[in-house]
Order: structure tokens, then sequence, then C-alpha cells
């Protein structure tokens, strides 16, 4: 054997109250190697994380560094010997400027003073030598993600660490920017560090990873050479049955026009400008019309002035002909028009009540639900939520009165997916329907929204997932600052393409 | 016109000690708005030191104990706030509405517990300090120059320089802005928060001596420090929690609280006649306006009011 493992974690076992969250997993990380953790979520991945930082300790299992045994107790432990982890989240001040951040912990200081010279030419030198780009003087708020992600390593470069993690680095960043971070771990790996890749997409693990780790529900599956396996397999490892990639579908039929948006224009509510400046288009029935673009693009207000949640400024919303632009949100809902918002926690469920009252949230008023004095009709609310339970597979420990808080977040989302399309809507308002889904939740997802179209239903879907974008939607709208700058056919045009439109750097003019 | 630089200046002393107490706390990320109370405190424990000290005390020592009793006794009733709202997660609003209720309160009631054992006839919560008061002023042709002037203008510097120059001060905002961001780069985010509100406590407790000083040689306890807690809140707001703009914007609020006390030595002021109460209103008026034009645009700390749950991520 004798190979030199950076890391290494062995017979990890983590149990916590009703679950073993890591059931005897093995990782072994090779010095120079970029090693992907691959799972759906829930399979363990951020709880072996957590154990290689400190912050769980594990029942059973050792961690051993350069072949030698260490304890983690903390994660400054971690830190001491060399691990850095880009998180998710970006552990960022907004307000602090991008050298503060760096060297934030570790400032170099005299008598408690701050002695920032040194640090700087320390930066400038690693951003060279990575070829990172990024200026210490600037503020966090004001760069781009892709900076704010590079920000996060030089954090790690700046520390020496030597073990460099990187949690699903590619969710928020476009293609381009999605190529370069390939390039900037491919060239960290070559200076000698180690770096080890948590993700679920499959393509950038193979585009870039050296060996892949498979983790599905607590369990080692196993650790593949990449090059060796195909996307086919490693998916198959990763869900334990075979997950049809390409959506199933047939052209689109679209009919009537159901929504008609002329004009809108949406204020903002982080700055001055518009976030919507007078944007217009058409979604028919029979065919599902996606709005792409990186996040903060003004998307996220498009679907507000539609779905009634924020005020328009000026413009109209038609609904099957009919102005709604100034309508109540139960009025939208009741003419048809179903919404999954983008964020399921904050305007898709109430968390603290049980499933089956927030599967009525829309309809609760009915004289299903509720009788002629007011009082609710709880049996045909435990009835009704069953059939939607058995319908839509949503799993959760105490079936209908389940708190909506305890159950897993792909679950909650198909509660969601259920109470709004259940409903039967002639518009379904759809936002990133699959944001932090797993495979297995996402192919059932995408389903769903193409059964919606088959149906002869409208579809508006807003996603940041390229994959999404290209495979679910019949024709592609590009946001970018608030105007639409492309329309698209997804079987004629490619990702670098769209990528070109969503960075503002290609525009047509369009005319709705 | 001097009587009128002097207040304004001893006005604004006061709102530049309080208002940067509250400014390093928020910095560390709690909204400290138990100031009046820790001010009504502050006032109590220097006034109580003036009063017990011995006649021919020379000056200097009685300005330094004045302003130790002042600061201890801020400092220990803000490690209140600090308990409630960091070690056990309270609403942090309420806990320093609560310091405002029981600084009063308390401070009343032991006044008045020591004046009724001194003479069972005296029942008013009054403290009268005029010797110890004569300690804190020169008289620098008709100015009085208050020694508290001097003390707030090096605070103001000393605090400047430690939010922007120090290794601690950027730790304080870190915690203040993204606790988790801290806490993940090694900084003890409870630690930071408790130094942030124990200064606050003690730069409270010192403007808490410095109000009840600035114009009179008695004080009335049950008359607490009349808002000004708040007023230095409002400094600090319309400061955007930097300490050169809550030098100006005390600046402002000290010259119309001054305004209160010296527009009868104004002719054309005299010759308008308004009731004095409109000038005491002037301060609270003026910046209850500022607030309202100006909050809309204020970038308070992140994560201030937010108890940090190491847990929670």
């Amino acid at each position: 054997m004798e190979e030199q493992f950076a890391i290494e974690m062995l017979n990890i076992t983590k149990v916590f109250p009703g679950i073993i969250a890591n059931d005897n997993i093995t990782l072994q990380l090779k010095k120079g190697e970029i090693h992907a953790l691959l799972g759906e979520n829930g399979a363990g991945k951020s709880t072996l994380m957590s154990v290689l930082f400190g912050l769980y300790q594990p029942e059973q299992g050792i961690i051993k560094k350069d072949g030698v045994e260490v304890k983690i107790n903390n994660p400054n432990d971690a830190n001491d010997l060399g691990i850095g982890m880009v998180h998710q989240h970006f552990k960022l001040v907004e307000c602090f400027t991008v050298l503060d951040n760096i060297i934030l912990g570790v400032e170099p200081n005299k008598y408690g003073f701050l002695q920032k010279s040194e640090a700087r030419k320390k930066v400038l030198e690693l951003s060279e030598k990575y070829g990172l780009h990024v200026d210490p003087d600037a503020y966090i708020e004001d760069i781009t993600v892709g900076m704010q992600q590079r920000t996060e390593i030089l954090k790690m470069l700046y520390r020496d660490n030597e073990i460099l993690i990187f949690d699903e680095p590619t969710a928020v960043l476009t293609p381009q920017e999605i190529d370069e971070l390939m390039q900037i771990m491919k060239n960290l790996a070559a200076e000698g560090k180690s770096i080890l890749f948590i993700s679920h997409k499959l393509n950038e693990i193979k585009a870039v990873a050296d060996r892949c780790t498979v983790l599905r529900k607590g369990k080692y599956i196993g650790t593949v050479n990449t090059k060796d396996a195909t996307i086919e397999e490693l998916s198959a490892m990763m869900v334990g049955r075979n997950v049809n990639f390409h959506v199933e579908k047939t052209p689109a039929k679209p009919g009537d026009v159901v929504l008609e948006v002329e004009g809108l224009t949406v204020a903002s509510k982080i700055h001055k400008n518009n976030a919507v400046k007078n944007v217009s288009f058409k979604v028919r029935a029979g065919e599902i019309v996606c709005i792409a673009g990186i996040d903060g693009n003004g998307q996220t207000e498009l679907v507000y002035g539609i779905t009634g949640l924020e005020p328009v400024k000026s413009g109209t919303v038609k609904l099957n002909g009919v102005d709604i632009t100034k309508a109540s949100i139960r009025k939208r809902s009741v003419s048809g028009m179903s919404h999954i918002p983008e964020d399921r926690h904050k305007h898709g469920l109430v968390l603290d009540y049980s499933l089956e009252d927030n599967l009525i949230l829309q309809t609760y008023f009915k004289r299903d639900f509720t009788n002629a004095a007011g009082f609710l009709r709880r049996n045909n609310i435990r009835e009704y939520a069953n059939r939607l339970i058995e319908m839509y597979d949503i799993r959760s420990g105490q079936g209908p009165v389940t708190k909506a808080r305890s159950m897993s977040g792909g679950n909650q989302q198909k509660a969601i997916v259920a109470r709004e399309i259940d409903k039967n809507p002639d518009l379904l308002v759809a936002v990133q329907p699959t944001r932090g889904l797993d495979v297995g939740a996402i192919e059932y997802i995408h389903k769903q929204l193409i059964n919606h179209r088959d149906q002869g239903h409208a579809c508006l879907l807003v996603s940041l997932e390229l994959d999404e974008v290209m495979d679910v939607p019949d024709r592609i709208l590009v946001m970018y600052e608030g105007e639409i700058v492309g329309e698209l056919d997804p079987k004629k045009t490619t990702q670098e393409e769209l990528g070109l439109y969503m960075a503002g750097a290609k525009r047509d003019e369009v005319a709705e | 016109m001097i009587l009128l630089t002097q207040y304004t200046l001893i006005f604004a002393s006061i709102l530049i000690l309080v208002a940067l107490g509250g400014c390093v706390s928020e910095h560390s990320g709690v909204i400290n708005l138990g100031l009046e109370g820790i001010m009504v405190i502050g006032a109590l424990g220097g006034a109580l030191v003036m009063k017990y000290l011995p006649a021919g005390t020379s000056p200097f020592v009685i300005v330094i104990l004045t302003m130790m009793a002042a600061i201890v006794a801020g400092t220990v009733y803000s490690s209140l706030l600090a308990v409630a709202c960091i070690n056990f997660k309270a609403d942090q609003t309420i806990i320093g509405t609560a310091l405002n209720l029981l600084g009063v309160a308390a401070a009343t009631v032991a006044v008045k517990a020591i004046n009724i054992a001194e003479d069972p006839n005296n029942t008013s919560s009054e403290i009268v300090y005029r010797e110890g008061r004569q300690a804190f002023l020169t008289d620098i042709g008709g100015f009085e120059l208050n020694v508290f002037m001097i003390i707030a203008f090096v605070v103001l510097i000393g605090i400047a320089v430690m939010l922007y120059k120090t290794r601690f001060g950027l730790r304080l905002m870190a915690c203040g802005e993204h606790p988790q961001a801290a806490d993940s780069v090694g900084i003890n985010v409870y630690k930071m928060r408790w130094a942030g509100v124990l200064l606050s406590g003690a730069l409270g407790g010192l403007g808490g001596i410095v109000y009840i000083t600035a114009g009179v040689s008695q004080w009335m306890f049950e008359n607490g420090v009349a808002g000004f807690g708040f007023l230095a809140l409002a400094v600090m707001i319309f400061g955007q929690w930097k300490p050169k703009h809550i030098a100006w914007a005390a600046l402002l609020f000290g010259f119309f609280r001054a305004l209160g006390n010296v527009h009868s030595g104004f002719d054309f002021l005299k010759a308008l006649d308004l009731p004095s109460g409109v000038y005491n209103m002037l301060p609270y008026a003026v910046s209850l306006i500022v607030l309202a034009f100006t909050s809309k645009r204020s970038r308070a700390p992140k994560a201030e009011g937010i108890p940090y749950d190491k847990g929670s991520r």
C-alpha cells in the first residue's frame, strides 16, 4: 500500500437519536488529488464533514492525518491541522474588505494594532500564483459571487491550509465561473493541495475529480476512479437505482395564451432602480416557459409581480385574458394561478403547522374543508391530506399530523408541489422547484411539471440550474438586470450560448 | 454665547460617551436599549462617591474616584444584559427595557433608603454633591471647562482607533455583522459580545455621571436621566454607527439640548416669547424628525439583535 494519504477517515460511525447518519464510512484523500464526495441530500455528507471539523464526535472510527491518528475536538483543531472549507453559504462579512475577511481570526498585529501591509502582499502573491485575480481592497458587498468564493479560497490559502474542502461550490456560479473554478481547483491540486469536492452534480465530478466516494443513506457505497465510471454508473451508485437523466417529453402543443405580461416594471427592495424593467411576454397553455438567469437579475421580483406578493409599478398582468394586475393573491389563486415559491420556508409552508393543514392553505375556505358556520371539517381535511400524501409520495414521520418543520427539504417541497398542482391550475408558477433537492426528487418534480403541461396547462418555470433550464422547458427567456435579453429554443441552443446571455455578454432585441 | 457653547459641548460630550457605548455594543451584535438605565446606575455610583468623600479631598482624587465608581457601576449593571442576552439568548429589546425600568426604580429606592437612614424626615430621592461637582470644572475666562469634555474627546478618538485599527475592533465588528463567519475562523463570539456589552456599560455609566453633573449640583433620582439614553441611541443611529459621524450628530443634538438651558440669554429668542417647554422639547422633537427622514438609509450591524447560537448553522 504505502500510499500517501493527506487525510483518512476510517470506519466512521455517527449515530443521532433514531438515525445512523454515518454507518462505518471510510474516506481516504490522497495528497494532491481532487476527491469528490457524492451523495443525495441526507446521505450523510454534511455529518461526515462535521465530524472532520470536530463539530461532532463519532461513536466509532478514527481520523488520520499523514498516517498519524489525530483527535479533532473543534473547528480550531481542524484549522491547526491545515483543513479549510469553502462553505456553501459563504462566511464573509459583507461590509469588510476582501483583505479584512481574509485576515480575520489570524490578524497580523503589533500590540493588538493591525499590520495589514504584509498580509496584503501575501494575498496578492497568492492571488497571482493561483490566478484568482482578487482585489484585496474591494468590499465584499460590491463583488460578484464568484469573487466572493475566491475570497473564501484565499482565506484557506492565506492560512496555508493543505486540505481544501469545497461544499457544493458551483451552485451559485454561472457556467463561465464554473469553468474558471474548475481550472482553479486543478491549479491548486497541481500545487500539491488536496481537495475534497462535495457535490451531487455528476458532470462536474466527472470533469474535475480524480476519484469519487459515494454515500447513500448514511452508508459507504464505494470509491471509484472517475475516469473509469460513467455518469450513469455514478448516479446508480448514489441513488440505488437507475435514474433517467434525460427528461422525457413530447413536443409542446401551445394553445391559447394563459398568462400575458405587458410592460411590467417592479421596484427593487434593495436598490433604487427597478428590479424588473418593462418586461413583456406570454405563456400559452400546453407549454413550459423558463425564465433563466443568474440569481438576482430580477427573477424574484418578476414572480412577486405576477403572483401578487409585491405591487407592481407599472404594466399589466393578464390571466386568461382577465387583468389581474391589482387582484389580491386569493383572487389570483382562485382564478387559476398556482405558485411554488422560491423560498419554501418563507412563502411555501407554515413550518409549525401540520402537514395536513399546510396542504389546505390555499383551499381551506372551500365548503369541503370549512362548513357554513366557519368550522373546519377535520375529517375531510384528513382524508384529503391522506390522498395527496399517497398520490405524491410525501414521506413524513407521522403522516398528516407531522409538523412541516420536521420534514426533510425534499418532502416539504413535494408537499408544496402536491398542494399547488392538485388545484389543477391554468397557470403554474414554479420558482426553483428543485433547489437543494437530490436527483431522485428532481426527476419526480420535473415529471410533475411536464404532466401538468401535457394536460394542457401553462407553466412558468424560474430556474438557476442550467440542466433544468436546458431540459425541462419548451422556451427559454433569459433575464439580465431586470430585462429579458433573449428568447432561446432549448433544443437549438447550447449551455455556452445561454451562459453568454445570462452574463449579459449577448442580447437580442426581443419583441415580446 | 459662551454659555451656549459650554452647554452644547457638555451635552454633546454626554451623548458622545453614551452613543459610543451603544455603538460598541451594537457592533458586537447586541442592541443595548438599556443605556438609559445604565446611565442612571452609573450616575448613582458616581454621586454616592461624591457624597461620601470627606471634605477637602483633592479635586484630582475626586475626579478619578467618581469616574471609577460610575464606570464600575455601569459595567456591573450591564452584565445583566450580557448574561441574559448572550448566555440565555433572551430578547434584547425586552431585557433592555427591563434594565431601564429597574435602573430608575433601584436608584430611587436606594437613595431614599440612604436619605431616610440619615434623617427620617427626608424622604426625597435627592443627592447633593456641590463640592464634588466643582472638581470637574475649570474656569477659563467665563467658559467653564468640564474635564469630561476632554475625556469624551479622548474616548471618541480611542473608540475610533479601536474599531478600525485594532484586531479587537475587527473581531468585534465581525461578530456584529456575521457571527457565524467569526466563529468559523476561531473567534469566540460570546466573549466578544460580552466585551462589547461591558464596554458599553462602562461608557453608559460614565455618561450618566456626566449628565447629572452637567448643569446642577443635586439630582432627584426618580427623574432618571430624562430620556438621554434614548437620545444617545438616536445619535448613534443618526451617526450611522460610526464614531466620527456620531460626534457630529452629538454636537447637533447637544446644541438643541443646550438651547433649552440658555434660550433666555438670547434677546431674539426672548422676543419670540415661546414657552420654555418648547425648548426643552427640541432635542427629542429633532431626533424624531431626523430619524424619520434618515433612518431608512441607515445600515445597522447586520446580526444585531439576533442571539448567537453556536449550534444553528
